[in-house]
């Protein structure tokens, strides 16, 4: 029961931090999105030219690093990686290209409904639909097999990139991109933006929270634990958007959002199963990440370079709606995401035509 | 005693791998782990079901005993 408090103390806090972003200058329902946080990085050093979603994001350095600091300190550090790295960075651009037609992470799916934008269900309900999709795939066998301890410099260097990342952001680098309007020009101070990804970080190293985890859990196992975390982010940035008024009820006009049902559906039916397949959510990502994680790094590369695609080929929604480009995408990638489902699931294609396994 | 060993594999598969131990029921089970999520994670779901949790440390890894 401890274990279950903390987590909701976590979401609360979460929610209520995501909340206070927007207030000191980050779009609305946009405290935390790190699909178009990472969008943002994307653009910040110039993968990609959309000059409205530029900028170096500072939460998304605070999460990896917020996380990497307590997996020190709780000896939860753990350099290791090697479990289908390619197969996982694939499934990395897959998540990011659904994440932004839907136009934000399954996060930000959560922070969008507390803000009372009601496209944020078709999200919710497509989000559901792929992770149940994904966990037919888990209970036919699928994994991407095992990975191996790696040496820690391995693991050391995601947090490394961060903090260069950071002191490029500090230091006025004059070839990093920043938007002068739309979205990216929208942002809390620097240092309190750090300050909230680092306290988001150590919150969810802690408790694992993960928004695909949650429903996942409750399908496969029965089990309400992560679900919690999920309920209470929701509940707290419901209270604080009420309290500051930036609650808004309805599906018209909502902030950096479009009313396309069925893309809205579609992108996170992309998202929920790409996650599912990669054991977590963008957040669980870049925590696992700054836990050592190499494979979630390299998956976070994924999102990054996902990014650029979206935006350079145009498959990005705007407010506007889904782009042509970016609905022909969710077909190829729907079909490609049946590929690597099958192909990875033992008992769909035998144990033996997986290949051989050295454990 | 059914044993399973989940090292190097990533959520939730430490927890799908005992899923699919227990189906036949066994009385008592070993759960050999590498991180502390999935030790949180297989100790969850086990008791869950019912059944007492020991562990024992081996190296850096942990191994689960569970018995009904």
């Amino acid at each position: 029961m401890k274990e279950k408090r903390d987590i909701i103390i976590a979401g609360a806090i979460v929610g209520i931090i995501s909340v206070l972003l927007v207030r000191f200058g980050n779009p609305k329902n946009m405290g935390f999105c790190i699909a178009c946080f990472i969008r943002d990085i994307a653009g910040g050093i110039g993968l990609h030219r959309a000059p409205i979603v530029q900028y170096i994001r500072p939460e998304v350095i605070g999460l990896g690093l917020g996380a990497f600091i307590i997996s020190m300190k709780n000896k939860e550090f753990q350099a290791k990686g090697g479990s289908s790295p390619f197969t996982r960075f694939i499934l990395g651009i897959v998540v990011m290209i659904g994440a932004l037609i839907f136009l934000g992470c399954p996060l930000r799916m959560v922070l969008r409904l507390a803000g009372g934008d009601l496209n944020a269900i078709f999200g919710i309900v497509g989000f559901v639909v792929g992770i149940y999709v994904g966990v037919y795939f888990l209970n036919k066998g699928f994994n991407l097999k095992r990975n191996y301890t790696l040496p820690n410099f391995e693991g050391y260097l995601f947090p490394i990139v961060n903090v260069g990342l950071f002191i490029l952001l500090i230091s006025g680098f004059s070839m990093l991109f920043f938007s002068e309007e739309g979205p990216g020009s929208m942002r809390a101070p620097i240092w309190i933006a750090l300050i909230a990804g680092l306290i988001v970080g150590v919150l969810a190293q802690k408790t694992r929270l993960c928004m695909v985890g949650g429903i996942r859990d409750m399908i496969l196992f029965r089990d309400g634990y992560l679900i919690s975390g999920f309920l209470a982010i929701f509940v707290f940035a419901l209270i604080g958007n009420l309290i500051f008024g930036y609650f808004n009820l309805g599906l018209a006009e909502q902030p950096v959002a479009h009313t396309d049902g069925l893309w809205n559906f579609l992108g996170m039916v992309l998202a929920g199963w790409g996650s599912v397949l990669l054991g977590g959510c963008p957040l669980r990502q870049l925590i696992l990440a700054g836990e050592g994680n190499g494979d979630s790094a390299v998956t976070v590369m994924g999102y990054l370079v996902g990014a650029a695609i979206s935006h350079n080929f145009g498959l990005a929604s705007s407010t506007a709606g889904a782009s042509d480009n970016g609905k022909i995408s969710v077909f190829i990638l729907l079909v490609l995401m049946v590929v690597i489902s099958v192909l990875n699931s033992e008992e769909l294609v035998g144990k033996k035509a997986l290949g051989k396994s050295s454990n | 005693m059914e044993k399973i060993d989940t090292r190097g594999m990533s959520c939730p598969q430490p927890v799908l791998m005992t899923k699919k131990a227990i189906e036949k029921n066994p009385s008592s089970l070993e759960v050999l782990v590498d991180n502390n999520t999935a030790k949180n994670n297989v100790t969850r779901f086990l008791k869950n079901l019912g059944y007492n949790i020991d562990y024992k440390e081996e190296d850096e890894d942990t191994i689960i005993i569970a018995r009904k």
